[in-house]
């Protein structure tokens, strides 16, 4: 693919609020994991909170989207100075010439859930002040970005579970090669509700502690929230020094099980070898592995055999899972901030939370953070329904 | 963004697979509502069959007739899925589960949430390992999906674009009502060939234009009522056969225009 230029982005997880306060925490190596004291959920299981979304509302203007997810949306637009770049592209570009291709999981599903509490007791109905299109529905999300950015081009939801908010660098990748947009916002969030928290926990995939990716006790994951935008121009536009690019894009699907990953890991490295070819790229010029490590037995397992059949075993890797908890929809744009971070400051993240890696998995996984020239990143995200995506994030130097 | 036609899929109320569907649609036959009949299927190995629901079923049924008439292969052929809801009866149960005090939840149920449900199977289903995407945008998921589809096939792949929609059960019908079950599929190639029944070409344009209606009254309730039936016009001048310009309802303020061609 011609390598598009990630003019700006922003990012909003339990590590904290923009990408100085992230990158901060992964030099930390801390993690914003905390137990469970989401609404009056009773799970043995630690979560990512986002703090203060309880007290804050969306804009005035928007007032019928207000929910969990879209206030998320609207913190994570007003840091970085994202809402403020993308005003600057609106003005370069026109309004209709840049799309909104959004990702996330369970939109506003929390309103629903919520609602399904308050039903009327003698007809069943939902509350009157039920807003169905404007928070559940999967495209609020986009619906509201795109109202909130003041945008009119093409606009859609992507959601793919887990690989949702990788797989739109890949529409806005096409629209704007095939010219049916100069510039689009990708991204995402997902934000906590029952669901998921109770869904995971019905599969017994959440550990009761903090998770640990790729260590040898890992036991489940820790279910995280949070937002992440990326403002992407065409690299002609915005090469100089510097400049962070996306390279490349794989997809792929497991045709293996709905909740489980390919035992030997066959759709992740497809998605890999596709993202690599796409970029024009060999293993070999990859500096660093951001993994979609979950810390569940069967996805490490599966990943590292993925990465230890296409890689030779020597290219660093980690998961930043056990510092953000999984961000479910989210997971893809917030470890591309993450990998265009590790570009940028030149550093690995290690991997918060692991004690001692599985010596069963034999990739080359960093629990130490690792200061050293990262000029090129992939980054794996995979999802229930065997939906796989890798992207390669690079910087001209 | 040029597409070839190479095979249709259609299942609505009394809209029974493209053959018998598309003569109704034309205009050929008189169009008779019926309920939604999904074709039997055993595309997926029994235990995975039991797990899924209507809509996914719905979905399913609709890719594999376009297949059929493609004689294209499934598994090597990207996909893209559009739903307004996905599983709606499945969300249903969920959320009923979710309101009582122990909030149990099945793990299938679980699985069966997530939007791109339909993709997941139909990947099992086909075996296939080729990229997917599930794509929802209200009303306009279908419009949705089809330029997704365009641009994947301009960018040189054929793509199968695999549009449904479910009613809700109360309560949430209430608040978002479905009209019908339907689903349609279009298997698009980027190259003519001697299966390709129709040119299609695809353009999105940022301004406001009145859709193209059914000139059938049942039709145009129909298209009005359902999201993925959005799609209807576009069906039935492929069923008509001929030249057709459209305008398909997109997001607010914008359009997609399809031209048709027909292939000789």
């Amino acid at each position: 693919m011609q390598p598009l230029a990630i003019s700006r982005y922003s990012i909003v997880n339990c590590l904290g609020a923009g990408s100085q306060a992230v990158f901060d925490a992964l030099c930390e190596k801390r993690s914003g994991l905390a137990p469970c004291d989401f609404a009056d959920v009773k799970l043995d299981t630690w979560i990512g909170r986002v703090e203060g979304l309880e007290s804050t509302r969306v804009r005035p203007d928007l007032n019928a989207y207000d929910c969990r997810n879209n206030r998320l949306a609207q913190l994570g637009l007003e840091l970085d100075g994202f809402a403020a770049a993308v005003t600057a592209a609106r003005a370069r570009h026109g309004a209709a010439r840049i799309g909104v291709f959004m990702g996330t999981s369970t939109s506003g599903i929390l309103e629903t859930e919520l609602a399904y509490r308050r039903r009327d007791p003698r007809s069943g109905a939902l509350p009157p002040d039920f807003r169905y299109t404007e928070t559940h529905n999967t495209y609020s999300l986009a619906d509201f970005v795109r109202r909130y950015l003041q945008l009119q081009g093409p606009a859609f939801v992507v959601s793919a579970a887990c690989s949702s908010t990788a797989k739109v660098f890949g529409n806005a990748a096409r629209m704007i090669a095939l010219d049916v947009c100069d510039a689009a916002v990708v991204g995402g969030v997902d934000s906590l509700c029952f669901t998921t928290l109770c869904g995971f926990h019905s599969l017994e995939l959440t550990s009761r502690a903090p998770c640990r990716p790729f260590d040898a006790e890992r036991d489940g994951i820790s279910i995280g929230e949070g937002a992440g935008f990326a403002l992407l121009e065409r690299a002609g536009d915005r090469n100089g020094e510097g400049a962070l690019l996306l390279l490349g894009i794989g997809e792929s699907s497991d045709a293996y099980h709905m909740s489980t990953p390919h035992p030997e890991g066959l759709g992740a490295k497809l998605a890999m070898q596709r993202a690599l070819e796409s970029a024009g790229l060999a293993p070999v010029d990859i500096d660093y592995i951001n993994l979609h490590g979950t810390a569940s037995r069967t996805n490490d397992a599966s990943e590292d055999r993925a990465v230890t059949s296409l890689f030779d075993g020597t290219t660093p890797c980690s998961s930043t899972k056990g510092a953000t908890g999984h961000l479910l929809g989210a997971a893809g744009i917030t470890e591309a901030v993450i990998s265009a971070l590790a570009i940028e400051h030149d550093l690995m993240p290690g991997s918060a939370n692991t004690r001692n890696v599985d010596k069963e998995l034999k990739s080359h996984y960093l629990l130490a953070n690792r200061e050293a020239h990262v000029d090129r990143v992939l980054s794996n995200s995979f999802g229930f329904g065997g939906s796989n995506c890798s992207l390669v994030l690079g910087a001209v130097r | 963004m040029r597409a070839f036609v190479e095979g249709v899929g259609l299942i609505g109320p009394g809209l029974a697979g493209w053959v018998a569907g598309g003569a109704a649609l034309a205009g050929r036959e008189e169009y008779r509502p019926a309920p939604t009949a999904i074709p039997a299927s055993e595309l997926l190995p029994a235990a995975e069959r039991r797990r899924t629901g209507t809509p996914v079923k719905l979905a399913l049924a609709a890719g594999a007739e376009a297949f059929a008439g493609a004689r294209r292969e499934a598994a090597a052929t990207a996909t893209v899925f559009a739903s307004s809801a996905g599983d709606c009866d499945n969300l249903h149960a969920l959320c009923e589960a979710l309101a009582t005090p122990e909030r149990q939840v099945s793990p299938t149920r679980f699985h069966n949430s997530v939007h791109n449900a339909a993709a997941g199977y139909w990947s099992i289903a086909m075996r296939s390992r080729s990229p997917s995407t599930s794509l929802c945008c209200h009303d306009n998921s279908m419009t949705a999906g089809l330029l997704e589809a365009a641009c994947q096939v301009a960018a040189g792949e054929p793509v199968a674009l695999i549009a449904y929609d479910h009613p809700y059960p109360e309560p949430v019908s209430a608040a978002r009502p479905v009209s019908a079950s339907f689903g349609m599929a279009l298997v698009l190639a980027p190259r003519a060939s001697e299966r390709a029944v129709a040119a299609l070409d695809v353009v999105f344009l940022p301004e406001r234009a009145a859709a193209t209606p059914m000139a059938d009254a049942g039709l145009e309730a129909l298209r009005r009522g359902v999201p993925a039936a959005r799609g209807l016009p576009l069906l039935a001048a492929l069923a008509r056969g001929g030249s057709a310009t459209l305008v398909l309802d997109y997001v607010e303020g914008t359009h997609l225009r399809v031209t048709l061609a027909p292939c000789a």
